[in-house]
């Protein structure tokens, strides 16, 4: 009985320690809860950008507040059951997306996309209110038959229309920099610059400038024409590998160290392209990629080249094709908002990495496709980019001295047939030179043409060992 | 015991000749193509007498032991047989000698007079190739193109994927009919078409009637339980008298392995002679005759042929298939020696058409030459680094070469068709065919000899061309090439 009887103070003791311990497993628990949140909050921060970060640049000129990144329109996403028509679904989403997350600049042109990217791009954006975004296109009037007033003219007031707007925020000589009689020919003679300035003035094109890529002397001599026409803005190659080693990689290219700094003297904010040369610097070497991913194992090697882009402060913004939503997510990441990079850092991507890279002796493609359709069928940027990825793999075959010949040839010559059909391959080039002028980064793609087909051919007659 | 090794052995040979047709990568035949060279019409055809002795013994020691081993027609019957699993499903019946003698003169005038398509229908070896080549490579190819898309999605390079075409529908057709028509025969009565249409069977039928080992009855030890016959494929077993048609009879061995009395044996002589002997006394006349007559008519047939023997971004441009231009001299291959030699000889087995990798040869779609190869070049060309299709020929048709001859050897020459010529027509640079020449026999020059500004167009050194076309095929005009390679009748070196 005695055993049974429990005292009130006992039994006081027993429920005061009860009760802690409740508490504190439910303390635990409740920790335990916030600990899981958090891990999850974590994975979630590493792939999913906030909203509201977005680094924003205002323009000197009319105090247009433009997000850091840009939406390049050049590289849309096909259908995935046809690769022949493009996914305005996706397209739809992605812009979506990209508003949400505080982007509002939109670059396209009328020759992108087999010409079918303006056209996507007016979808996309007529679901958006015209005051959440700014839209830039492009006189593409390359083609000699263009070059008269009223097909230039045609051209474009066919971009408003294909972009459902009533102005353009941004409107770009497309692709000035070949020589001054073209830019003349294209732009001065035929009367359409006068005629674009009056459209400035009436504020159907809030901005005018120019895209460039070519040689110095023309761009000097274009940007000298600010006394006369004012240019709002003007478009640029920049990424770390151009900065300093542009003229090297080819004569007719300007260093973007130069390109920027004069537009800095003039105080004209510059619009970034090609800030990853067409995703090369997103595919570089296994050895570079572990350089740049031990600095900074949590981000991605893109987001180099998109900091370095943005570091500048006369960058407006910086254009990004980005066709996959992976693309986007990664460099809202990058841009929500930036980290700019440091002084130190900036020169480790211009000078050590960047020389590395031209060290590699890549063919510059990236893969814009501007010198496409080829007229006999031969797919040019996929053979070029075929060639880089199995340079930079280590994989292509070296001749003489190359231990692994056999198993390079044998993989040199199937990974190509896997993506470029035998009809559309290098020994089809007739050499007739066409695509060359079109080319931005100044390839000769006839020459290099021909030098891939007389490796392939070589390897093609010695299967057993290479040709002594 | 003789049905076990038979098996095995047969066995074997249809895997690796079926191997060796299916075989597109080039591997095989470096190991197999002897399969094909010890075919017993191939040797004829390529006057292999070693081959041809060493069978012709073989049937007179042992019997008809290459239908029942060598032959790959001859055990495709026997696996198309063994799906019926009915049980004693066969019976005796007589020899159809009506079918069978005829059908072997036909074959052999056919032979001898140069009708292709006819001696090329009816050799066994060959029909069974057009299967392998027309049916059973295009399931090959397929299947590997399926592992070759998993082994790209595994960044592997053990597959790559292959192109199947419709190389020629007439020979397509032919392959099949034959496929039907074998498996219906076989299915239901084993050896049926051995015996009554081979040719190849037929001539081995005369030796094999006096071959020295044969399967005999020990009448003392037969019940007359009937097993035997039920069992016999080649259905030349009559167990109510004992007697066995030997001109028929393959030497499978299932009779023996059927017998439960232990009755018949193959042995060199048997117990009962006299049985033998009265049932071998009334054919040995004719059939001394007709093998004298076969065996002549086929040295001869071999010996005639010896003799005759001699403006927006992106996209691709939409690219036209090219068309086959219609070839006044029919193009074949290095080593066929000429047209002629190629036509008498070929039995229209496929081997070739089978390996070469660059979908240069397919049979021609010629009513006289059904069955044989030739060559085309829309979809590749003749490369200098390969000679397989020299390396399997069985019959001779196409002579062994090596890389260094084969660049000597002129099949034929470019012919330049000046108005499908890109520099004309669209206005542009080319010179294509003349960078791609392995012989250096093209040269670019102005149309026009006064005039350095006139268009550069093609001056093709015919003496030095090879016929190889690989101009042919780099030639940008679409459909039709601005140049294009003309047969020789007889090949030449250069």
């Amino acid at each position: 009985m005695e055993k049974k009887n429990i005292t009130r103070r006992a039994f006081l003791k027993l429920f005061g320690a009860g009760s802690v311990a409740t508490a504190a497993s439910l303390a635990g628990c409740k920790s335990g809860n916030k600990a899981g949140s958090q891990a999850k909050q974590e994975y979630r921060n590493q792939v999913e950008p906030p909203v509201g970060q977005m680094t924003y640049r205002v323009n000197p000129k009319n105090k247009d507040k433009v997000s850091i990144l840009g939406y390049g329109m050049m590289r849309l996403p096909s259908k995935v059951d046809n690769s022949d028509e493009f996914d305005q679904d996706m397209i739809n989403k992605q812009i979506d997306y990209a508003l949400a997350h505080g982007l509002n600049y939109i670059d396209t042109s009328p020759v992108y996309c087999q010409g079918k990217s303006e056209r996507c791009t007016g979808i996309a954006l007529s679901r958006h209110k015209r005051s959440e975004y700014f839209v830039a296109t492009k006189l593409s009037n390359f083609n000699h038959d263009y070059w008269s007033f009223e097909k230039s003219k045609e051209m474009y007031h066919n971009s408003m229309k294909e972009l459902q707007v009533d102005y353009i925020d941004y409107y770009l000589l497309h692709a000035v920099g070949g020589s001054m009689e073209e830019f003349n020919g294209r732009y001065v003679d035929n009367g359409i610059m006068g005629y674009l300035l009056k459209e400035r003035e009436a504020g159907r094109i809030r901005n005018l400038g120019f895209s460039f890529h070519g040689k110095q002397e023309v761009f000097d001599e274009v940007l000298a024409l600010d006394e006369k026409y004012h240019w709002d803005f003007v478009q640029i190659e920049l990424n770390y590998l151009d900065w300093d080693y542009a003229n090297e990689i080819s004569k007719s290219n300007v260093d973007a160290s130069y390109l920027y700094t004069e537009l800095q003297k003039k105080g004209i904010p510059a619009v970034i392209m090609e800030p990853l040369l067409g995703g090369r610097l997103a595919n570089l070497p296994q050895y570079l990629m572990t350089e740049l991913k031990s600095r900074d194992p949590e981000r991605s090697v893109a987001s180099w080249a998109f900091r370095y882009a943005g570091t500048n402060e006369g960058v407006l913004t910086v254009l990004s094709g980005m066709t996959y939503m992976e693309h986007l997510k990664d460099n809202l990441l990058s841009y929500c908002p930036l980290k700019p990079l440091t002084e130190e850092e900036m020169r480790f991507l211009d000078k050590d990495i960047a020389q590395k890279i031209v060290g590699l002796e890549n063919i510059p493609c990236n893969d814009c496709k501007y010198c496409m359709p080829c007229p006999y069928g031969v797919d040019i940027p996929a053979i070029f980019v075929h060639y880089n990825k199995c340079k930079n793999e280590g994989s292509l075959p070296m001749g003489v001295g190359d231990a692994e010949y056999r198993k390079h040839r044998r993989q040199y010559l199937i990974s190509l047939d896997r993506v470029v059909p035998r009809d559309r391959q290098p020994d089809h080039c007739i050499q007739c030179g066409q695509c060359e002028p079109h080319c931005p980064q100044s390839i000769r793609i006839p020459r290099e043409l021909a030098k891939i087909d007389e490796m392939i051919e070589s390897l093609k007659r010695n299967p057993e060992g290479p040709e002594v | 015991m003789l049905r076990k090794i038979r098996t095995i052995l047969a066995a074997v040979m249809f895997v690796l000749i079926t191997l060796l047709f299916l075989d597109f990568t080039g591997t095989l035949h470096h190991w197999l193509s002897w399969c094909a060279k010890i075919q017993f019409l191939p040797a004829v055809m390529a006057l292999n007498v070693v081959v041809v002795a060493a069978f012709l013994l073989i049937t007179l020691i042992c019997g008809r032991t290459y239908c029942s081993i060598i032959c790959p027609m001859g055990v495709f019957q026997d696996i198309l047989a063994r799906l019926n699993r009915k049980k004693n499903k066969y019976s005796y019946s007589k020899e159809v000698r009506w079918l069978r003698y005829p059908v072997l003169v036909v074959f052999i005038i056919a032979g001898v007079a140069g009708i292709g398509s006819i001696f090329q229908l009816l050799a066994p070896y060959s029909s069974y190739g057009r299967i392998a080549n027309m049916i059973f490579q295009p399931v090959w190819k397929m299947s590997n193109n399926i592992l070759a898309e998993l082994a790209e999605r595994a960044d592997s390079y053990a597959f790559y994927s292959v192109d199947t075409w419709m190389r020629s529908m007439p020979v397509f057709v032919i392959a099949a009919v034959t496929l039907v028509v074998i498996f219906i025969l076989a299915w239901r009565g084993g050896r049926t078409y051995c015996n009554t249409i081979c040719p190849v069977g037929t001539i081995l039928s005369f030796f094999a009637r006096f071959s020295w080992l044969k399967i005999r009855f020990d009448e003392d030890k037969c019940k007359n339980c009937s097993l035997c016959s039920k069992n016999c494929k080649a259905a030349c077993i009559d167990f109510k008298t004992h007697s066995i048609d030997y001109t028929r009879c393959v030497v499978c061995g299932n009779c023996i392995d059927s017998c439960k009395f232990g009755a018949l044996k193959y042995t060199a002589a048997g117990p009962s002679k006299k049985t033998n002997k009265a049932t071998d006394a009334n054919p040995i006349d004719t059939s001394k005759r007709s093998f004298l007559l076969a065996t002549a008519l086929v040295s001869t047939a071999a010996l005639a042929q010896k003799k005759k023997e001699k403006l927006m971004d992106g996209g691709l441009a939409e690219l036209e298939d090219k068309v086959a231009p219609e070839r006044q001299t029919p193009l074949t291959p290095p080593g066929s020696l000429s047209f002629q030699n190629l036509a008498t000889r070929c039995t229209g087995c496929q081997l070739c058409v089978s390996e070469c990798p660059n979908q240069v040869l397919r049979p021609s779609s010629d009513l006289m030459h059904l069955m044989q190869p030739t060559m085309s070049y829309e979809h590749g060309y003749c490369r200098p680094e390969c000679t397989r299709c020299s390396e399997v020929c069985p019959a001779g048709a196409i002579q062994k070469v090596d890389k260094e001859e084969k660049t000597a050897i002129q099949i034929g020459h470019a012919v330049w068709i000046k108005k499908n010529c890109v520099p004309i027509t669209d206005g542009v640079e080319c010179g294509n065919c003349a960078r791609h020449c392995p012989s250096g026999a093209i040269e670019m020059v102005p149309l026009d000899e006064n005039d350095e500004e006139s268009p550069m167009v093609p001056a093709i050194n015919e003496a030095a061309c090879i016929g190889c076309g690989a101009c042919e095929y780099v030639c940008p005009a679409r459909p039709f090439s601005a140049i294009y390679v003309e047969g020789h009748e007889v090949h030449k070196k250069i």
